[in-house]
Order: C-alpha cells, then sequence, then structure tokens
C-alpha cells in the first residue's frame, strides 16, 4: 500500500507518467514542425541562408500569401459578423430563445462538416449547374454569372467557408453573451441609458475582445484549409495551402527548401492569428474574472 | 404628503402571489428597511420602484408623479445592486460619469461631478483604477457614487453589502447612512439583516410571504412587535405561558408570581393560559428593588460575548436566554449554580397568533 | 426594431444553412432524367472503391480513437494527480494542432520519416498506415484531451486513486477499472469526435498517398456529376450521428452522475 507512495517521490518515476505523451508530441507534432521551421533556413547543402524566405519574394507566392488573407480575412470576419447576429438573436432578449438548442446542436454539426462534402454541397446548389443556378436561369431568367458569381474562385470559397465559419463563431460567442449579467443592463437604465446606448458603451465594449479573439481564431482556422479549396477550384486557385499542396506532391516550384518557406510563412501566419485570439481572450478574462 | 407612495402593489409571477397588498408612504429623505428572510417577496417590490418589473396591480407614485408605466431609464432613481454590477469595462471615473453622460452632460459638469462623489466616498485617488482592480468594498462604495451621481430622488439598495465581510459590512453601513442623511435622499434598503435595518434605518417594514406586517421605528419594531412573525424575526424572544388572573386589570400568575401585562383588559378570559414573550434583556439577573417579580432560575450556560453577556437557564419551566452587561468587578454566573432573576409585567410582549 | 433585426439575421443565417443541404440533397436524387431516384446512391455504395475506402477511413478512425484513448487519458490521469505543475506546458501542446495547419505537420512527416531517414515509417504501407494515425491523433488530440480533462475535473481523482489504493489496486487496474468508466462519457465524445474528423480527413490521406475515404471523395467529385452530391449527404449524415452520439452520451453521463 506504500508502495506508491514512495515510488511517486522518485522524480524519474513520476516523470515516467508523462513520457509516452511527451515523446508523442515531440515525435508526431514539434519535430516535424521544427524541421521545417528549420528546413526554411537552411540551404540544400545543410547551411544557414535567409535565400529561402527572400525566395519567397515572387509574384506567384507573395499573390497566393495575399489571397490566402483576403479569403480567411473576409471569410472570418463575415462569419464573426453574421454568427454574432444569430448568437444575439437567441440570447439576448426574448427574441427566439425556443431556436437556441437547435441551433447549437446544429452549428455543432455544421462547424465540423468541412472539407470535401462541403464543397459537393455548394457545387450542386450554386455550381455552375447548381439547384439555385438553375432554378433561378429557368424561371427567372437570372444568370448569376452575369451578376460577377462564379463559385469556383475566391469569392465561391469565402462563401463556402462561411458554412463552418458562422457555426464556429456561434459556438464560441454564445457563451460570452451570456456572460452578459442582467445587472449591467438594469444598472445601466436607471442611471438612464437606453438599450442602443447599453450595446454601445457596455454591452459591445465588453464582447468587443471575444469578438476579435474568435475572430482571428476563424482567420486561422480558414487560412490552413486545404480539402475544401482543393475539391471546390482544383489546383488552379493560387492561394497558400494549394500551392504548398501542389509542392509537396510535385515540387512545383523547383526548389524544396522554398517549400520549407512556404510552409513556415503559414506557421507564422496561423501562429500570430492564435497569439491575437490568446491575448485578446486573456483581456476579456480579466475584466470578468 | 408623502415623498414615495406605494398603493396596493401586487406582483404574481404565474401561479406565484409573489407581492400582495402592499401599501407604504414613505416621507422626503427618509430611510426605510425592507426586512424579512429569503424569498418574502422583497427584492421584487424594489424592481417594481425601480421599474424593472411591471406590477400586476396597484400603483407607484414619486414627488406626486405617477412612475407605474415609466420606463426605468426614465424614472431617475438610484440603484445599488447586491453583485455591485460596475461596468467592467470602464473605470471608476467612467463609471461614476455614465449617468450623467448619457443625460448629455458637459465633459467639464461630469468631471467635476465625478470629483466630488469619489470625494464623498473617500476613494478620490481611484477614478483611473478598473473594478477588477478593487476590493469589495471599494467596488460598491463606487457603485454607491455611481448610483448617487446623476442626482436621483430616491435611492434603492438591495443588500448591498451582503457580499463583503463582517469588519467592511459594519463600516459601509455606517457610510451610507452618513451620506444619506447628509444628502437628504429619499432611501430604500432591502435586507435580511434585521441589526443591519436596526442601525440605520428610520422606519422599518417586516415583510413576510410578499405582505408587509409591520411598519414601525425601530424601537416599536423591536419592542412592540405586533405578530408572532415580527417578534420572533426581530431579536432574540423568550416565551412563557401565563395564567390569567384577572382579565380586566391585566394581572396573570407566573410561577406563583403575580404580574401585571401593558395591554389590559386582556382579550383572553380569566382563568384561560396566555402566550407572552420578553426579550433577553428584560430578564435581569439579581434583586432589583423596581422589578414586579422575582424567580429563581438554574443557569445552564454561558455565553461571554464582551460587553454583553448572554445566560441561558431554566426559568419557570421555560429555556430563556438573558442578558447581562459586563462589570469587570462582578465575575459571571457559573454554569449549574441557581441565580435570582428580576422581571416585570410591562416588559411583557403579548403575542397575537 | 430590435426584434425584426434579431427575426431577419436568424432567417438569414437559416436559410444559408439549408439552401446547400437542400442542394446536394436534391441534386443527389436527380441521377435519373425526369423522376427522383436513389441511383447516385446505389452508384457510390456499389462502387468497390467506395467500400474499400470508406472501410479503410472507419478502420483507420478505430485505431485513431484506440490510440487517443491510450495515449490521453493517462496523460490528463497523471497531470491532475500527480504534476499539475505541467498543465499548462501539456494544454499549450494540445492545442498547436489547432495553431499548425495539418498540411505543414504532413509536409514534415514526409520529410522526416521517408524512406531514407532514420525511421523509414513511409518506406512500407504498414508504416505509412502507422504514421497516418499519428497524424489523425495529432490532430484529434485538442478535442480529445478537452473533452477528457474535462471529465476528470468533475470527478476527485485523487480521492478515488488513493481508495482503490487502500483496496490493493495497482495503476492498471486503477485506469482501467476506476478512472476510465467514471470518465466514459467524455471519452465517447472524445471518440465521436475524432470518427468525424477522421472519416473525411483529405489532406494528410491525399499527401501520404493513403486510399482513403477523402480522397476518394476528391477524385470522385472532379470525374462524376451526381455520386459527389451522394457521398456529401453520407457524410453529412455521418457528422450528424457523431454529434447526436455526443449529445447523448453527456447527456447520459450527466444522468447517471446525478444518480450517483
Ligand atoms: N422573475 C421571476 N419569475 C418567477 N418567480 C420569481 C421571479 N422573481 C422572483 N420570483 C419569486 O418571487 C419570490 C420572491 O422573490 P424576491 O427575490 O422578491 O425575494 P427576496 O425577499 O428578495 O429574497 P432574498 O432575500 O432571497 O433576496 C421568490 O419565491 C422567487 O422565487
Ligand atoms: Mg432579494
Amino acid at each position: 500500500m506504500a508502495k506508491p507512495v514512495i515510488l511517486s517521490q522518485h522524480l524519474p518515476l513520476r516523470w515516467l507518467g508523462v513520457l509516452p505523451f511527451f515523446a508523442f508530441a515531440f515525435l508526431f507534432l514539434i519535430l516535424p514542425t521544427l524541421y521545417i521551421v528549420i528546413g526554411a533556413f537552411r540551404t540544400p547543402q545543410g547551411g544557414f541562408t535567409f535565400d529561402n524566405i527572400i525566395g519567397l519574394n515572387t509574384p506567384t507566392i507573395l499573390n497566393a500569401y495575399w489571397l490566402s488573407i483576403k479569403i480567411s480575412f473576409w471569410s472570418a470576419l463575415l462569419g464573426c459578423v453574421i454568427g454574432f447576429a444569430m448568437a444575439a438573436a437567441i440570447t439576448v432578449g426574448n427574441t427566439a430563445k425556443g431556436l437556441r438548442n437547435p441551433l447549437m446542436t446544429f452549428s455543432g454539426v455544421a462547424s465540423n462538416f468541412a472539407g470535401v462534402p462541403l464543397a459537393f454541397a455548394f457545387i450542386a446548389t450554386v455550381g455552375p449547374a447548381g439547384i439555385i443556378t438553375l432554378y433561378l436561369r429557368t424561371e427567372f431568367g437570372i444568370n448569376l454569372r452575369a451578376y460577377g458569381w462564379n463559385l469556383l474562385s475566391a469569392w465561391g470559397l469565402i462563401v463556402t467557408y462561411l458554412f463552418f465559419q458562422i457555426p464556429l463563431m456561434i459556438l464560441i460567442i454564445t457563451p460570452a453573451l451570456d456572460g452578459l449579467k442582467r445587472e449591467w443592463r438594469e444598472a445601466a437604465a436607471i442611471l438612464g441609458a437606453t438599450g442602443p446606448q447599453y450595446w454601445r458603451m457596455i454591452g459591445f465594449p465588453i464582447l468587443l475582445p471575444s469578438i476579435l479573439g474568435t475572430m482571428a481564431l476563424l482567420f486561422a482556422n480558414a487560412f490552413g484549409a486545404v480539402a475544401t479549396a482543393i475539391a471546390l477550384t482544383g489546383p488552379q486557385l493560387n492561394i497558400a495551402p494549394i500551392l504548398l499542396f501542389s509542392q509537396i506532391r510535385g515540387d512545383v516550384l523547383g526548389n524544396p527548401n522554398l517549400g520549407y518557406a512556404l510552409a513556415f510563412g503559414m506557421i507564422v501566419i496561423t501562429g500570430l492569428a492564435n497569439a491575437v485570439y490568446i491575448w485578446l481572450r486573456a483581456r476579456s478574462e480579466r475584466w470578468l474574472k | 404628503m408623502s415623498f414615495l407612495t406605494l398603493t396596493h402593489l401586487e406582483k404574481t409571477f404565474g401561479q406565484n402571489r409573489v407581492v400582495k397588498d402592499f401599501s407604504l408612504d414613505i416621507d422626503r429623505g427618509e430611510f426605510i428597511s425592507l426586512l424579512g428572510p429569503s424569498g418574502c417577496g422583497k427584492t421584487t417590490v424594489l424592481r417594481m420602484i425601480a421599474g424593472f418589473e411591471q406590477p400586476t396591480a396597484g400603483g407607484i407614485t414619486i414627488d406626486g408623479k405617477d412612475v407605474t408605466a415609466l420606463a426605468a431609464n426614465s424614472r431617475n432613481i438610484g440603484m445599488m445592486f447586491q453583485a455591485y454590477a460596475l461596468f467592467p469595462n470602464m473605470t471608476v471615473a467612467d463609471n461614476v460619469a455614465f449617468g450623467l453622460k448619457v443625460k448629455g452632460a458637459p465633459k467639464a459638469e461630469r468631471e467635476a461631478r465625478v470629483a466630488e462623489m469619489l470625494a464623498l466616498i473617500g476613494l478620490a485617488d481611484l477614478g483611473g483604477r478598473y473594478p477588477f482592480q478593487l476590493s469589495g468594498g471599494q467596488q460598491q462604495r463606487v457603485a454607491l457614487a455611481r448610483a448617487l451621481a446623476p442626482r436621483p430622488s430616491v435611492l434603492l439598495l438591495d443588500e448591498p453589502l451582503s457580499a463583503l465581510d463582517a469588519k467592511v459590512r459594519v463600516s459601509l453601513r455606517n457610510q451610507i447612512r452618513q451620506i444619506q442623511q447628509d444628502l437628504g435622499i429619499t432611501t430604500i434598503f432591502v435586507t435580511h439583516d434585521q441589526e443591519e435595518a436596526m442601525s440605520i434605518s428610520d422606519r422599518i417594514v417586516v415583510m413576510n410571504g410578499g405582505v408587509a406586517d409591520q411598519v414601525g421605528a425601530p424601537f416599536e419594531i423591536y419592542n412592540r412587535p405586533t405578530t408572532k412573525f415580527v417578534a420572533n424575526f426581530v431579536g432574540t424572544l423568550n416565551t412563557f405561558e401565563v395564567e390569567v388572573a384577572d382579565a380586566a386589570s391585566g394581572r396573570v400568575m407566573l410561577a406563583g408570581q403575580g404580574l401585571t401585562l401593558p395591554n389590559a383588559p386582556l382579550a383572553a378570559r380569566t382563568g384561560e393560559k396566555l402566550s407572552v414573550a420578553l426579550r433577553p434583556e428584560a430578564l435581569r439577573l439579581g434583586r432589583l428593588p423596581d422589578a414586579e417579580a422575582l424567580l429563581t432560575a438554574q443557569v445552564t450556560d454561558v455565553h461571554f460575548m464582551g460587553s454583553v453577556i448572554r445566560v441561558k437557564a431554566d426559568l419557570a419551566g421555560a429555556a430563556v436566554s438573558l442578558d447581562t452587561f459586563n462589570r469587570p468587578d462582578t465575575p459571571p454566573p457559573v454554569v449549574g449554580s441557581a441565580v435570582e432573576v428580576s422581571l416585570s409585567g410591562r416588559d411583557f410582549i403579548l403575542l397575537q397568533a | 426594431m430590435s426584434r425584426i433585426f434579431a427575426w431577419g439575421a436568424l432567417l438569414t443565417g437559416i436559410t444559408f444553412f439549408l439552401l446547400p443541404l437542400y442542394g446536394m440533397t436534391d441534386f443527389s436524387l436527380r441521377m435519373r432524367r425526369g423522376v427522383y431516384s436513389l441511383d447516385a446512391y446505389r452508384a457510390v455504395l456499389a462502387d468497390p472503391q467506395f467500400q474499400a475506402t470508406f472501410g479503410y477511413s472507419v478502420i483507420m478512425a478505430l485505431f485513431t480513437i484506440a490510440f487517443g484513448i491510450l495515449l490521453v487519458v493517462p496523460t490528463a490521469y497523471w497531470v491532475r494527480l500527480k504534476m499539475p505543475e505541467l498543465r499548462p506546458v501539456v494544454e499549450f501542446i494540445t492545442l498547436l494542432p489547432l495553431v499548425i495547419p495539418a498540411i505543414v505537420i504532413v509536409f514534415g512527416y514526409i520529410r522526416l520519416y521517408n524512406t531514407s531517414s532514420w525511421l523509414p515509417l513511409t518506406g512500407s504501407a504498414m508504416g505509412t498506415n502507422i504514421l497516418l494515425m499519428f497524424g489523425y491523433a495529432t490532430l484529434a488530440l485538442p478535442y480529445m484531451y478537452r473533452a477528457v480533462d474535462t471529465g476528470l475535473r468533475t470527478i476527485d481523482v485523487g480521492t478515488l486513486t488513493e481508495a482503490a489504493q487502500s483496496l490493493g489496486a495497482g495503476w492498471g487496474t486503477i485506469l482501467s477499472r476506476i478512472i476510465l468508466p467514471n470518465v466514459l462519457g467524455a471519452v465517447l465524445s472524445g471518440a465521436f469526435l475524432t470518427f468525424a474528423i477522421v472519416i473525411g480527413e483529405f489532406t494528410m490521406a491525399a499527401l501520404l498517398n493513403r486510399p482513403a475515404f477523402g480522397p476518394y471523395m476528391q477524385i470522385l467529385g472532379a470525374n462524376r456529376a451526381y455520386e459527389p452530391s451522394a457521398l456529401a449527404v453520407i457524410a453529412f449524415a455521418i457528422t450528424w450521428a457523431c454529434m447526436g452520439l455526443i449529445q447523448l452520451v453527456t447527456r447520459f453521463s450527466k444522468h447517471e452522475r446525478a444518480k450517483a
């Protein structure tokens, strides 16, 4: 009976309990990432260099990053705005409380419904031969294409991403909306504030760190997504993850170390977005502790 | 003509009648406490005055104006909440200035008022801090300053002290009372702590099950409770059965001793039993010349509480508590000993069912 | 005013969600000209490639789940019991897969574990399968760890362990007989989420060249018209089932705890 107690006082044995985890995390998460990061600063012969990073400065690669950032930004922004409006509708006030549970459940499903099948769903609906596209053309003579709509484009991708971005926003922001205390609203009212004044001066500022933080998370989420983009547009659309995908498959850049640099750039961007998320989140928690 | 009038207020939540036929007249500058056990409807009354709940029936007037249908944000009332409810995203100064800001007061006026209010609550240096950087007591004082800054006509306080620890609670309640008297602001204070209510109120409303059982000054409530509930809820009470010897003159017998009750003639008939009560301080240790009767009691327990000593004893077949002041030259009674207790009929409280 | 706004936002959002679901369902039923039919589903289900890749992904998901449980439950337990000072580190590591894109991780695998490396996992099919399974376990790590850790928070790990030790139980017994049953709901939630993630995963499987369901769907999508929609409906149904099961076990384990 006393044995485990004595054992646990030996430091090495205590560490044995977490060894498998750390070994796994090191070998299959940290080491591969490090390998890429280090590779980004190495010559094919193994020496240190900045050439790979400098080599990213070509129109193709810069455009790929830029388009990726634009797509991720807009899908995050729209996802935030629409998701927030929907979450507010089911929490604040007495508008649609009954829809709360179904919508939360659905959000859990939709935020995990990404990748290839999501692209199929959108192709079937608003793709060139999609149900809605054809319906509008035959019934109303509206040619979506003539209005600039093309699913197999950056904006098509943004709209498709919204299908998981909005639910993710709803899932994350609903608890934050629940965290708005009734007393704040009442204290504001008794001090003479109107509803809009309460939102402008109290409700919204309190939520702002959470909203911006979630937006950073949505940005990173869209930035790393590969499957939906490939299934939607094939390898044509020049965005960073697809370029990297092609590079891994066939060295389209003609320089393996440039591939590392490309991947390193992606880590930096998603890493920054997540740092923003963590920082803003800590800030809002500090207020509300 | 009273300043704040509640007439026949009623509030029902679903099937649940939470406030029943509640009427009250409050004078300008008066400090009223609503006192009662948990769930008796104190908060609900306060929230109806504030405008957060619409009364099911009845009316509210403030300064001659019917506000029953008025929205909370146009009643010009100040309120302090149990959980502080400071706006976490604003500094202390911005919190205090909020009421003036939404009314569109110019910046210079707001700043002057904030400085004045922070000085009033003794936190002049903390205007730049955020609420999470303050202690509970400081936060609640800021909440008081915030409520007072727009010069409300009525101040409502819903158990503002219950989240604080004992020391802070006492000092803050005295500060609230002091400020209230300086400003002469009509105040309603909700609490379930009777000592708190006694110590700072002009009048107390004891509530029970949504009804105002008794309204009166603390002295009156404590010494002349009109219902059994009030007598039991406020302070400690010793109850006895006495036998009526002469209903007309109020003469009763307790353990062979004659006593004259103050409320003669008694409603009970001669020979009947009657339930009466005494406060612990009305039972006095020793043989006192002005006492009507002298009884012997067995001491069962002694609590030394500082300036007061509370003695538990068996007296005339009842377990009683009696309070006596500490005197450095007189040692407290010993457990197990017999002591003499003086009492008078005029101190008895007659309890209605 | 605000009511109109709220309903407007909800209706817009719900329409946006329902249209693609309607679109894919409707499209998947139109393979036969002029009438609704289940032909597309029949074609998909009869495709030997579908059966093979779907079976492959199910098996990979099951192995990933088993591996994930074996890795995460003892770790989370041990950290709570003996090494709370490691919590921030472990939590940070488990969140890394949300930060580092999957495509970068698998890129690292390909270079690190290729045929000429010290651990040539990609040299054989079995090795690559194992590597892919590790990759899936990495992707699922944030969800699995959070689920299990939340489950452990609701039970008193220290007291349970001491009680078991005083009855003479060893670590293996404690973990499998005491801890696991107590966090079963949480573990199952993590497991179903892992299943939902693995079954349709594309990037890792495609780059490691494994015959999984995700790459199969992508290839089919490039070559066929109606079958992809049928696949999308099937995939959506699987995701929905996984989430439904999670809700079910969560409710059930709460209920169990309330009874206890
Ligand atoms: N919004 C509501 N809906 C339904 N019932 C309510 C509501 N608000 C209060 N009640 C009920 O009304 C009764 C009185 O509540 P109230 O908050 O006024 O009591 P209280 O005297 O302030 O109690 P406490 O000392 O615990 O604060 C309680 O039984 C409570 O459950
Ligand atoms: Mg209350």
